[in-house]
C-alpha cells in the first residue's frame, strides 16, 4: 500500500482569506472549490474574523496575503478589510474582475498609493476573445472583467491577468501572444500574465477525463524535492468554517485543521491528487510561481 | 564560511583597514549583482578605495546580463573583495541548465536564456570553479552586532526580498531565525533599507551592474558603518555606460539589454517586479 508523505508549516509566509466563501457572482467550468450564485458551502466572513486572522498572521511574521472566494468582491467590506491587510503585508485580490466599477478602482488605486506593501489585483481570463471566454466563464463575462482590469491599468495599478491553462502546452506562445494583444489592445498598455494549470478538482473534474484516482505524494517523491514548493509548508486558508491547509483542499474534510490560526502547523498528509498538481507544478497559487525554488542556505548562527 | 570584523579581527579587503570614520566605527562597502559591468565595477572599487573602509563584500551574481564575463573577476581579487556565491555563480559553478531565477513568463524566460547562455560560453572554467569555491553567506560580528550577509534571502538564494513585500514581521522572523542583527542581501537589483526600530537592521545594496528601473544609467552599492549606530549610505557611481552599451552591442547582446543600459529602465525580467516596483518603471 502507498503511504502518503507528511508535511507540516515551516512558516505561515501566506495567509489565505476566503473572504467571500463559496459565494460567486459566475459558474466557471473549471471552478476548482465550486463556487456559484447559490453556493453556500462556506459563508461570508465577518470583518472581525478576518481582522484577527490579520493580527494572528502578522505575529507569526506572515510573509502575503491573499483575499479569494468565490468573489471577494461580493463582500461589501472587502475595502476596509483590504486596508488592514495592507497594514500587515503586501496584499492580493483575486477577482474575476466583473465588480470593478470606477469607483472601486479608484479606492484600489489610492490604497495601492497609500500602502507601503504592494497591493496585487489578479483578474481571471481564460481567453482573449469573448468566444473563447465567455464559453468556460459565462456570457458577459468577458466584457465585464476586460473592462475591471482596464480600469486598474489606467490608475497605474496594473492587475496580474490569471489564466487557466485550457489549451496544449504546444499552443502556449501563440495562446500568451493573443492575450497580451488582446490586452494591449483594450487599455492595459503593460499586461502581466500568470498561467494556471487546470487542477483535478471541483468542476474541472467532470470537465477532463483519464485521471487517476488514487494518486497521492508519497515520501519518496519528496525525497531531493523542494518542499518549499508545496503551499501545505508555507501557507494557511482561513474560512468562516476554520482554517484549511491550503485554498484548493478546502473541499476536504481531513484539510481542516482547526478553528484558528493556533496549533495549524501540525504535519498534514499529502493524499489527494490536487497534493499531486502542486507537488508537479511547484507554488501554484502564489503571484510568482516559482520564487523560493533553489539551493537552501540556511546559515546556522555562529556559537558565542 | 564565518568571518569576524570590527576591532583587531579586520576581514581586510578592499580599503585599508583600521580607517574607517571616528573612533569605534567599522565601515563595511556592500557590492552586488556586477552582472558583467566590469565599467561599473572599476569606478565602484575606485569610490570605494578613497572612502577608507574596512572591507569591501561581495553578494553575488558576478555574471549575467552584460559582456566580457572573466573581465569581473580579477577586479575583485586585485581589490580583495570578500565574495558570496549568488545564484547566477551557484548555476555557472554547478553547470546548471539556468540561472535559477525561477522565470515563467516566455519573454522573459528567451531573455534569461540569452544571457545565461553567453555567459556560460564566455566565463573561463577557471572562474567558473572559484565561484564554486565561494561561500552562500558570510557571518560578521562587529563588537556586539551580528552581521549576517547572502545574496537573496538568509533562508534562499534566489528568494528576491523586494521592499514593496518584504513586512517587517517577515523581516523580523528572517533575523530571528538566522540569529542576525543586521540582514544584507541583494539579488533583486533594487536599493533598500529596513531599520526595524529594535536595533535591527536590513539592507538590500542594490546593484552594479544594472540601473534599477529609475530612468537613470546610475548604479548604486551601499556603505554600512557600524559603531553606536547602524547607518547606510547607498552610493550613486555615475559610469561610462555608453562604453559598456558599445561593449554589448560588439558582443551581440540583444538590443532590450542594451537600452536597459542606457535609458535605465528594465525592459526585460519583469515578471518577477511586484506592484509598486513594477509601476514605477516603464515597461
Amino acid at each position: 500500500m502507498t503511504t502518503a508523505a507528511a508535511v507540516e508549516l515551516r512558516h505561515l509566509d501566506n495567509l489565505w482569506i476566503q473572504v467571500s466563501g463559496t459565494r460567486c457572482n459566475i459558474e466557471c467550468r473549471h471552478c476548482f472549490n465550486n463556487s456559484g450564485l447559490h453556493e453556500t458551502t462556506f459563508g461570508l466572513m465577518t470583518v472581525e474574523a478576518v481582522t484577527r486572522a490579520i493580527a494572528d498572521a502578522a505575529a507569526r511574521g506572515v510573509r502575503e496575503i491573499y483575499f479569494t472566494g468565490g468573489e471577494p468582491f461580493l463582500h461589501a467590506q472587502l475595502l476596509e478589510m483590504v486596508a488592514c491587510a495592507l497594514t500587515v503585508a503586501p496584499t492580493t485580490v483575486l477577482t474575476n474582475g466583473m465588480l470593478i466599477s470606477d469607483r472601486i478602482a479608484e479606492t484600489l488605486a489610492d490604497l495601492a498609493i497609500a500602502a507601503r506593501y504592494s497591493l496585487e489585483v489578479r483578474v481571471s481570463l481564460d481567453g482573449y476573445t469573448e468566444q473563447m471566454n465567455d464559453a468556460i466563464r459565462g456570457r458577459g463575462v468577458f466584457r465585464l472583467a476586460l473592462a475591471g482590469a482596464v480600469r486598474l491599468a489606467r490608475r497605474n495599478l496594473l492587475p496580474i491577468i490569471t489564466i487557466v491553462r485550457t489549451w496544449d502546452e504546444a499552443d502556449e506562445l501563440a495562446m500568451l501572444a493573443g492575450f497580451t494583444r488582446a490586452l494591449r489592445d483594450a487599455g492595459c498598455d503593460r499586461p502581466r500574465i500568470k498561467v494556471l494549470p487546470a487542477l483535478p478538482l471541483g468542476r474541472e473534474l467532470t470537465r477532463i477525463a483519464g485521471l487517476q484516482r488514487d494518486e497521492c505524494v508519497t515520501t519518496a517523491m519528496l525525497d531531493g524535492y523542494d518542499q518549499d514548493l508545496l503551499m501545505c509548508s508555507n501557507s494557511r486558508l482561513v474560512t468562516d468554517r476554520g482554517v484549511w491547509v491550503c485554498p484548493l483542499l478546502v473541499e476536504q474534510p481531513d484539510a481542516r485543521l482547526g478553528t484558528t490560526l493556533d496549533g495549524v502547523e501540525r504535519s498534514y498528509e499529502l493524499r489527494h491528487q490536487t497534493c499531486v498538481a502542486c507537488w508537479r507544478y511547484g507554488t501554484i497559487c502564489g503571484n510568482v510561481s516559482a520564487h523560493i525554488e533553489g539551493p537552501d542556505i540556511t546559515p546556522v548562527p555562529e556559537a558565542r | 564560511m564565518t568571518g569576524r570584523a570590527g576591532g583587531a579581527g579586520r576581514a581586510g579587503g578592499a580599503g585599508r583597514a583600521g580607517g574607517a570614520g571616528s573612533a569605534g566605527q567599522t565601515r563595511f562597502a556592500l557590492i552586488g549583482g556586477i552582472y558583467s559591468n566590469w565599467r561599473a565595477l572599476e569606478d565602484a572599487l575606485s569610490d570605494i578605495a578613497r572612502r577608507q573602509v574596512d572591507a569591501t563584500f561581495c553578494l553575488g551574481d558576478l555574471g549575467a546580463f552584460g559582456p566580457f564575463p572573466d573581465r569581473v573577476f580579477p577586479l575583485l581579487q586585485q581589490a580583495g573583495v570578500l565574495c558570496l556565491q549568488g545564484n547566477y555563480d551557484n548555476s555557472l559553478a554547478g553547470g546548471l541548465a539556468d540561472c535559477q531565477c525561477g522565470y515563467t513568463d516566455p519573454r522573459d524566460n528567451h531573455f534569461a536564456r540569452l544571457s545565461y547562455d553567453y555567459t556560460f560560453r564566455n566565463t573561463s572554467r577557471a572562474h567558473k570553479a572559484w565561484l564554486g569555491t565561494l561561500p552562500m553567506s558570510r557571518r560578521l560580528d562587529v563588537n556586539g552586532t551580528r552581521l549576517l550577509l547572502c545574496h537573496g534571502s538568509s533562508r534562499k538564494i534566489n528568494e528576491f526580498l523586494w521592499e514593496s513585500t518584504s513586512p517587517d514581521g517577515f523581516l523580523t522572523y528572517l533575523l530571528d531565525e538566522a540569529g542576525a542583527d543586521v540582514l544584507c542581501v541583494t539579488h533583486t537589483g533594487i536599493k533598500w533599507r529596513r531599520d526595524l526600530g529594535d536595533g535591527r537592521h536590513v539592507i538590500n545594496v542594490g546593484a552594479l551592474g544594472r540601473p534599477e528601473n529609475d530612468g537613470t544609467p546610475r548604479v548604486w552599492y551601499a556603505l554600512l558603518t557600524i559603531g553606536d549606530s547602524v547607518d547606510v549610505e547607498f552610493i550613486p557611481i555615475q559610469y561610462d555606460h555608453e562604453a559598456l552599451a558599445a561593449d554589448m552591442d560588439a558582443e551581440r547582446l540583444p538590443g532590450e539589454f542594451i537600452e536597459t543600459i542606457l535609458s535605465g529602465w528594465w525592459t526585460t525580467c519583469l515578471e518577477v517586479l511586484p506592484q509598486k516596483e513594477r509601476a514605477r518603471g516603464r515597461f
